[in-house]
């Protein structure tokens, strides 16, 4: 087992690949925005539904929920999950500069170290930039919750 | 005539082949000595491309060294060589295949050449052709029958004819474990059937169809019938003229040539009838500024300056080949194809597509892992040095109808040993067992 292999497939990311945090399209708090957007890796045939809302009740720029359905390899399931948890409760600014952050770390072919400060558990990731094939696995959920919240964002602005 | 080195593999070893003379064969093929991530390269994707011999890569370089001029025009020497190695190539590919020269025309891969039959068609339903194509004219309620088993390649071009043309797009479904259901044939193929279109053997399922039987079926009905050998030109003696097909399409790199050639074989009568697909240069006889008249196949179909280079490659791929000997490396395949299921079958949460061990296969095998998605089984098989294909092949229809998006499938040619299939049985081995599923 070469170390890259055991960087790419940590420990939290088989576990995260398994418990699947956020799967399941839930149902979005009354009123709320909510945005929702499908991904999808042609090459593979990962795919990803996400639902993202944000509290419609002066806090607009809150998420008051993120879940998602889908099925994949287990760094696209795996990120999902750990994003779901992350996102949850996040200002939507804040979100956004994490999901560049993370693609920056994502795209860097393994020459930026990842930041356990700011990615948290997302940084258990950085393996991930080794390999560009997987670089889309890692980064289909992020994506879709990006396309969510413009969805839901455009909606706020009506 | 191209000074080339000769394979090193001895003209037709007599007996079967073994893992004595693949060894001899492996070293041909620079890229088999390679490591990768630490590890000997075991190649197990020749179902995807095949790796190139010596012979074929020296063919290319002797080509653009010596010879390299557009061909069928211009008097000087070099354009009368290249027009001639071209040529020949074309002699040898079309007798791999029992074909006339006249019957193989040169294409980019098998997906062009189907596509290079559907717009002949569709031209024709567009009144191009004249009297002669009138028999390649489509019309609403006309039917194209392909079966679920096919590649991308051999689906999406029917069914984007059938748009054009307004025929009906059928096809013979495939039962739980993959194999054709025959005792439907006669629903699906019926008088309005005016092509069937289908695999000789299957990438995913590794099964050879009944082209004999599917050919009479098609022949009562009067229907067209095309033939997918990219899986069985590379990997057994095919002979066109015994299958009795009408078309038959195969791809160059999946036989130890370079990319960027494939070819269409077809009965002359039909590719003398019917209208071109790639129009411009070098495929006419006399031009106006209104109307131009074209030239007899195989030149019909080859507009443009040509893949030279690739078609003299190819030449050299099929002599290596039949050095060796189409029926032995069949044989050995076959070997290494049950070898790799009976192996499979034994390990746990393991699910192989198609007909089990002790059933007919070509040496290749697509599985499933029980809980582990084909493209970490594939980043787990790369990380000690095994090349396989993880994905649905360019099958979703056949993955969707077996239940499964993807699926990891290692796939063998004539260098392939017994040690590579061993190694790669054992790293599927601690697959589930890395990813901590039980």
């Amino acid at each position: 087992m070469s170390s890259e292999l055991q960087q790419l497939y940590q420990q939290i990311i088989l576990e995260h690949a398994k418990l699947r945090h956020g799967a399941g399209l839930a149902e979005t708090p009354e009123g709320d925005k909510v945005g929702e957007s499908h991904m999808l890796n042609p090459t593979c045939g990962d795919e990803i539904t996400l639902r993202a809302a944000v509290h419609a009740d002066g806090q607009e720029r809150t998420l008051s929920s993120i879940s998602w359905d889908g099925q994949g390899c287990s760094i696209s399931m795996a990120s999902a999950s750990v994003l779901s948890d992350m996102a949850l409760s996040m200002e939507r600014d804040e979100l956004m500069k994490l999901v560049d952050q993370f693609r920056e770390v994502m795209r860097s072919r393994g020459s930026l170290e990842a930041d356990e400060e700011i990615l948290g558990d997302a940084a258990a990731f950085s393996g991930v930039s080794k390999y560009p094939a997987r670089v889309k696995c890692a980064m289909l959920a992020w994506v879709a919750l990006e396309e969510a919240l413009l969805a839901a964002n455009s909606r706020i602005q009506k | 005539m191209p000074v080339v080195s000769t394979p090193t593999t001895l003209k037709h070893s007599v007996g079967a082949i073994d893992n004595t003379e693949v060894l001899r064969i492996r070293n041909d093929f620079p890229i088999l000595n390679r490591e990768v991530n630490g590890h000997p390269l075991v190649y197990l994707d020749s179902g995807a491309t095949s790796q190139n011999p010596l012979s074929v890569i020296e063919a290319e370089q002797e080509y653009y060294e010596q010879r390299n001029a557009a061909v069928h025009r211009g008097a000087h020497s070099l354009a009368v060589e290249a027009t001639d190695v071209y040529e020949a190539a074309r002699e040898t590919v079309s007798g791999f295949i029992g074909a006339r020269t006249n019957e193989l025309v040169w294409t980019s891969n098998a997906t062009e050449a189907i596509n290079l039959i559907t717009y002949a068609f569709s031209n024709a339903t567009a009144g191009r052709g004249g009297e002669e194509a009138e028999p390649f004219v489509l019309k609403q309620g006309d039917e194209i029958v392909v079966t679920e088993m096919e590649h991308h390649a051999n689906l999406i071009p029917w069914q984007e004819l059938a748009f054009r043309t307004g025929a009906t797009l059928t096809y013979l479904p495939v039962d739980d474990d993959g194999a054709l259901q025959l005792e439907h044939a006669n629903t699906v193929i019926t008088p309005q059937t005016k092509i069937l279109a289908f695999t000789h053997a299957s990438n995913v399922l590794g099964t050879i169809n009944p082209v004999e039987t599917l050919v009479t079926m098609a022949r009562e009905v009067g229907a067209f019938v095309v033939l997918d050998a990219c899986q069985s030109v590379p990997h057994l003696p095919v002979d066109v003229k015994a299958l009795d097909v009408d078309f038959a399409v195969f791809s160059g790199h999946k036989m130890l040539a370079p990319t960027g050639i494939g070819a269409l074989y077809g009965k002359a009568e039909l590719l003398n009838a019917m209208p071109p697909f790639l129009t411009g240069g070098s495929m006419i006889t006399t031009v106006t500024m209104e109307h131009a008249a074209y030239l007899p196949s195989p030149t019909r179909f080859e507009a443009g300056t040509q893949r030279i280079s690739q078609a003299v490659a190819l030449a050299a791929a099929v002599n290596y080949l039949q050095e060796t000997g189409m029926d032995r490396i069949h044989a050995w395949e076959v070997e290494l194809g049950q070898r790799l299921v009976t192996g499979l079958e034994q390990i746990d949460g393991i699910r192989v597509l198609g007909p089990g061990a002790g059933s007919e296969r070509i040496g290749l095998a697509a599985f499933d892992v029980d809980g582990v998605h084909a493209h970490d089984v594939g980043q787990f098989l790369d990380d000690k040095g095994i090349a396989v294909r993880v994905g649905h092949h360019c099958a979703q229809p056949l993955h969707r109808r077996l239940g499964l998006i993807a699926t990891t499938r290692a796939s063998t040619y004539l260098y392939s040993t017994t040690d590579d299939v061993d190694a790669f049985l054992e790293a599927v081995a601690g697959v589930r067992p890395f990813f901590g599923v039980k």
